[in-house]
């Protein structure tokens, strides 16, 4: 349960090693939270995130999730559930893809969306329908800047992205008045391994940052949050560039 | 017809968000508002793996009174008085019977409540969920002192009628066990003998904490009713100045002439309400060093014998209904703990944090406890027991909160269930050593879990 404070106490996560999603798990477990769940594909990392959160005093539970088989979905999340009340779902998972790549190869392609929107989909509405089971709870989604306009350069990974971010703002106003918070999270660049290699984007920011976002937004009740939160002006003029111009813009 | 007449006369349950007097931390639950017995007897069978939990009048200041996804039985329908003794002032009442129902029924035969808290407007059920106290704790105990027995429903469907002679265990799991042990639905209370409506009340200004607690300890032996207001927004010098208030029901004699007519005349109803629509938060370090300043300056240094009615001496809140949409939309806590006397030292830290933190408390109620009674998860014992306001959205609040919460923890003091919305569970063993006690029995006649709220819930009470 949360606290008048808004502090949660227990926390699932859907891709579990996703670095975003851990560094708002350690706050969070700083403060009040003491049920941590993983879920996410098996791997040593998956494991070794378990034990750091342990480590500071969090009970972590480790389940098997992959979010390329939806039909697995629901049965993997009431079984969260049912051993206790979640009070904070984060939708972590995701894959960035190779644009270049995957242009020349369809089904490497597709993956990027099954995995970001169609895995988005199903686990965000089994996670609502257990939340609303129990009456409250908050959904944070980790959409992307991305999401925003599909720009060239990515626009494979920014149009599953746009898909998982339209389905959470219709979800979130489906479950508005029901005590089910949907949140949806905007991140710009953020260092982690998911972009390890990369240049730095404009305004790059850390998962440290992004977690204190997160936080705050779940205390609020936000619908949606951008982080940094100037990107939310930068987006809503790129968004209104002509598409000519918007063509030629080196982003 | 199956279930019989009950089953369909049966209110419909409306699925609804809940919270306490805070009005922090919604959840949503079904609620129903049972008429009679056998509605509630129905609606508990009706229940489902979320269980249910009973709700007052919702003055709890968290959420005891709250079941997110389940059923919440709003037991202010179950309102009658069953049976009452003119002689010897002993009634039997529905759960659901407010204080201000019973105070307004029988203060004209010259009964009052034996226990009453700062408001009026709380049920029977919910003054023995909570076991709450008043101005007379050191002279008269809590709320269950008073009570000869209870009709529980249990997790199983059937009533058990519940004394403290026949039933001990039960008994005192269930007063101050925050409606986890099943729903109450009668109660057989002993109430006060007054001859008159009014108090005679003396009032006290002091200078800092110190003159305060020393007058306290001298009081409490003289009157029936004290309690003390602190401004703890006063610094220095001035750190924990005061307005001590002693009262007593006074007599016949006390009154003057043209009041001896009608000695017991008493009405209730409160003269307005806040609406719901206050933005952003009124109460704030300014206002509220202000509000202060003002209840200080406006106390009296001494005077005695002043005659005041049962209203502005138990229940000013009460005059003005629904105060707490006051603080606006992100709400308000309470902070109570009591410490033991030994450890009095604790008081004067505790206000000093909050007074060096700038905390705006708008209420900060100071008063001795006597001992404690048998309730296993009673909230009184021996000590002072300090009570806060504070708006959520106090900067600071939560860290200034967890350095009080070390203070109490580490002499020995607790936190009143009734207010809490943020302790941290793992303090609850220790400071309600009977914890394990309070388990086992519960863990009897409910095995199953079936009475669960969102407090036992955060707190890992049952
Ligand atoms: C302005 C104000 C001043 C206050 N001052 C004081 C004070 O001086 N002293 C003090 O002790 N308290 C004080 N309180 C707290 C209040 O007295 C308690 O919280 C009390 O329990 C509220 O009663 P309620 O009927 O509203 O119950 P609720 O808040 O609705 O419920 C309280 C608990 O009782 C249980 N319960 C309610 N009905 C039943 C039932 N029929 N069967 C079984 N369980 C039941 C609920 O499950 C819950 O756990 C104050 C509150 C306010 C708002
Ligand atoms: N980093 C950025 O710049 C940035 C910007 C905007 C938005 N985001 C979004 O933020 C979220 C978290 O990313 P991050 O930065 O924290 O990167 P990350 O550490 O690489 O996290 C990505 C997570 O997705 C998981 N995942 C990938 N495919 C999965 C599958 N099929 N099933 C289950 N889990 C799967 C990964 O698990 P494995 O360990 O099993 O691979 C990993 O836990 C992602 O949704 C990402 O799109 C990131």
């Amino acid at each position: 349960m949360k606290d008048a404070l808004g502090a949660p106490q227990s926390l699932l996560i859907l891709g579990g090693t996703s670095e975003i999603a851990l560094h708002t798990a350690r706050k969070l477990v700083d403060d009040r939270v003491r049920r941590v769940v993983l879920a996410g594909r098996p791997s040593e990392g998956l494991d070794r995130a378990a034990d750091e959160l342990r480590g500071r005093g969090a009970e972590v539970e480790v389940v098997g999730f992959d979010a390329a088989e939806p039909d697995t979905h629901e049965k993997v999340i009431d079984g969260v559930f049912a051993d206790g009340d979640i009070d904070v779902v984060l939708l972590a998972f995701g894959v960035l893809g190779d644009q270049e790549a995957d242009e020349q190869d369809p089904v490497a392609a597709a993956k990027v969306a099954q995995v970001n929107y169609v895995g988005g989909v199903s686990a965000g509405l089994a996670s609502v329908k257990a939340l609303r089971r129990q009456g409250h709870g908050s959904l944070a989604v980790i959409s992307s800047v991305a999401a925003e306009r599909a720009r060239k350069a990515n626009f494979i990974y920014g149009s599953s992205k746009a898909g998982l971010d339209a389905f959470a703002q219709g979800l979130a106003d489906k479950t508005h008045g029901t005590g089910v918070h949907v949140m949806v999270v905007r991140p710009g660049f953020v260092k982690t391994k998911m972009t390890q290699g990369m240049p730095d984007g404009p305004m790059a920011t850390t998962p440290d940052v992004v977690a204190d976002g997160i936080i705050k937004g779940l205390r609020k009740g936000s619908t949606t949050i951008w982080v940094p939160g100037q990107l939310r002006f930068v987006f809503s003029a790129l968004r209104h560039v002509p598409r000519p111009i918007f063509r030629k813009l080196p982003i | 017809m199956s279930d019989g007449p009950s089953a369909e006369l049966f209110p419909a349950a409306r699925r609804k968000a809940l919270t306490g007097w805070g009005r922090t931390s919604p959840t949503f639950a079904d609620v129903v508002v049972p008429m009679t017995r056998e509605q509630v007897a129905a609606a508990v069978q009706r229940r489902t793996e979320r269980g249910v939990i009973a709700r007052g009048l919702g003055r709890s200041y968290g959420d005891p009174a709250q079941n997110g996804g389940g059923l919440v039985l709003d037991m202010s329908g179950m309102n009658r008085v069953l049976d009452a003794d003119l002689e010897t002032g002993v009634v039997t009442v529905e759960a659901g019977v407010s204080l201000d129902r019973l105070i307004e029924l029988f203060v004209p035969f010259g009964f009052f409540v034996p226990v009453t808290p700062g408001t009026r407007q709380v049920t029977v059920g919910g003054a023995i969920g909570a076991d709450v106290h008043g101005k007379n704790h050191h002279a008269d105990g809590s709320f269950c002192d008073h009570v000869l027995s209870m009709d529980l429903l249990l997790a199983d469907g059937t009533v058990r009628t519940v004394t403290p002679e026949d039933d001990p265990e039960l008994f005192w799991a269930t007063a101050g066990g925050m409606g986890l042990t099943g729903i109450v639905l009668s109660a057989v209370v002993r109430l006060i003998p007054i001859e008159t409506s009014l108090v005679s009340v003396d009032t006290d200004r002091t200078r800092d904490l110190d003159e305060i607690m020393a007058l306290m300890a001298e009081t409490d032996e003289k009157y029936r009713y004290t309690v003390a207001w602190l401004d703890c927004l006063a610094k220095g010098r001035n750190l924990g100045r005061s307005v001590l208030t002693c009262g007593e029901f006074a007599r016949l004699e006390d009154l003057p002439a043209k009041k001896r007519a009608k000695p017991l005349h008493f009405k209730s109803g409160s003269l307005v309400t806040v609406p719901d629509l206050v933005p952003g938060r009124l109460p704030n370090k300014f206002t509220m060093g202000l509000f202060n300043e003002l209840w200080y300056r406006k106390a009296p240094q001494h005077k005695v014998g002043q005659l005041q009615g049962i209203s502005p001496f138990f229940h000013p809140l009460d005059a003005v209904q629904e105060w707490n949409r006051a603080y606006g939309k992100t709400g308000f806590l309470q902070y109570q703990f009591v410490v033991p006397f030994e450890n009095e030292d604790a008081m004067r830290t505790i206000v000093k944090t909050i007074s060096d933190a700038g905390a705006p408390s708008s209420l900060t109620v100071l008063k001795r406890f006597g001992p404690g009674n048998r309730g296993f998860l009673s909230f009184p014992k021996p000590g002072w027991t300090l009570t806060l306001d504070f708006p959520t959205n106090t900067p600071g609040l939560s860290a200034l909160l967890r350095r009080l919460d070390e203070i109490v923890l580490s002499n020995d003091g607790r936190f009143y269930l009734a207010k809490d919305s943020r302790m941290d569970p793992s303090d609850l063993a220790a400071m309600y050593p009977r914890l394990e006690e309070f388990r086992a029995v519960r863990a009897k006649v409910d095995p199953d879990g079936v009475f669960v709220s969102d407090q036992a819930r955060r707190l890992g009470l049952a």
